[in-house]
C-alpha cells in the first residue's frame, strides 16, 4: 500500500526534520550560537519545500490547520499511518 | 497544545516477525526506563523549572520522547503483526497475547504494567535535572541490553538510533543543569 516514492520522500523529510530536532535541542542550551541559528533557518526552508511537495501528493502531514487539506476529500484518514508504512 | 505529525521520526523496518524480541523491546514502551516514562517525566517537570532554557529543554526533549514511544510501538507492532499464533505461543509473548492480543500495552518485559512511581518530581530543579541525567543513562543501558538480545540487523539499526538520542539528551540535560545551578547561585535560592 505504500509506494516506493512515498517512502523515499518521507525519508528526505525525516532527514531534514532530524537536523532541525538536533539543532533545536542544541539551540535550547546555546541560544546565542549564530552558526547553529543560520543552519536551523536554512534547513527550515528546505524542510518546508519537501513537506509541501509530499503533502500535495500524499495528503497532510500535520492536521488542525497546519497543513492544507486536499480539495475533494479529507485525506488525513486515508493515507497510511506511520506504523503501517513499508520502508 | 501539541501537534501530531503523520510520520515516524526514524524509519522502522524489521527483517521478519519475531514475537520473542517484541516481548523484550516492549519494556522501552512501558517499562521504568522506557520512552513513555521519559516523556511524562520531562513534560511533568517543566512547570517548576526556573529558567526559559530549562523549560525549553524539558518541553522539547519530552516531545521527542513521545516520538520515540511511537517508534518503539511501531517496532513491537511490526514484530508481531505477521507472526502466526503458533509462533506467539512458543514464546513469552504468549502471556502478553492472553491479555492484550496483538495490541500495545504499557508494560515492562516481564509484563508488569506501567506505574507513575517510575517517575519522580521534587520541585527542586537541581534534583529533578539529576533525575533526568540518570534516566538517560539507564535508558541507554537498556538499549544496550536489547542490542545484545536482538539478532535482527534492521531492528538493531533503530535501537542504535534511539540509544544515540539518549546520549545527546544526557548532554543537553548536563548543560541545563549547569545553567540552572548558576541561576540558583545568583538568586541565592539554596
Amino acid at each position: 500500500m505504500t509506494d516506493r516514492n512515498q517512502a523515499h520522500m518521507l525519508l528526505e523529510i525525516q532527514q531534514l526534520s532530524f537536523i532541525e530536532v538536533e539543532l533545536n535541542l542544541y539551540l535550547d542550551t546555546h541560544p546565542e550560537d549564530q552558526q547553529a541559528l543560520a543552519m536551523y533557518n536554512s534547513t527550515h526552508q528546505n524542510l518546508m519545500q519537501c513537506v509541501r511537495k509530499y503533502e500535495s501528493i500524499y495528503g497532510p502531514l500535520v492536521n488542525f490547520g497546519y497543513s492544507p487539506g486536499m480539495q475533494n476529500y479529507w485525506k488525513w484518514v486515508d493515507s497510511p499511518w506511520p506504523w503501517e508504512i513499508k520502508y | 497544545m501539541w501537534l501530531y505529525e503523520k510520520k515516524l521520526q526514524y524509519p522502522v523496518r524489521v527483517s521478519a516477525p519475531n514475537p520473542r524480541l517484541a516481548k523484550y523491546i516492549i519494556t522501552q514502551y512501558g517499562g521504568p526506563e522506557g520512552e513513555s516514562s521519559a516523556a511524562l517525566r520531562y513534560l511533568n517537570m517543566r512547570y517548576t523549572m526556573p529558567t526559559g532554557r530549562a523549560k525549553g529543554v524539558l518541553t522539547d526533549i519530552g516531545t521527542e520522547e513521545m516520538a520515540h514511544m511511537e517508534i518503539i510501538a511501531t517496532l513491537v507492532y511490526k514484530l508481531v503483526e505477521g507472526a502466526p499464533l503458533e509462533a506467539i505461543k512458543a514464546t513469552d509473548f504468549g502471556a502478553h497475547y492472553a491479555d492484550h492480543g496483538r495490541s500495545l500495552y504499557w508494560e515492562n518485559a516481564a509484563g508488569v504494567p506501567w506505574v507513575a512511581a517510575y517517575v519522580s518530581a521534587t520541585g527542586d530543579p537541581v534534583a529533578d535535572l539529576h533525575e533526568n541525567l540518570a534516566a538517560e543513562q539507564k535508558a541507554r543501558a537498556v538499549y544496550e541490553n536489547l542490542l545484545k538480545l536482538s539478532d535482527d540487523p534492521l531492528v538493531n539499526d533503530v535501537l542504535r538510533f534511539l540509544r544515540e538520542r539518549e546520549v545527546v539528551h544526557y548532554q543537553r540535560f548536563g548543560e541545563t543543569l549547569m545553567e540552572v545551578e548558576e541561576y540558583c547561585r545568583q538568586k541565592k535560592i539554596f
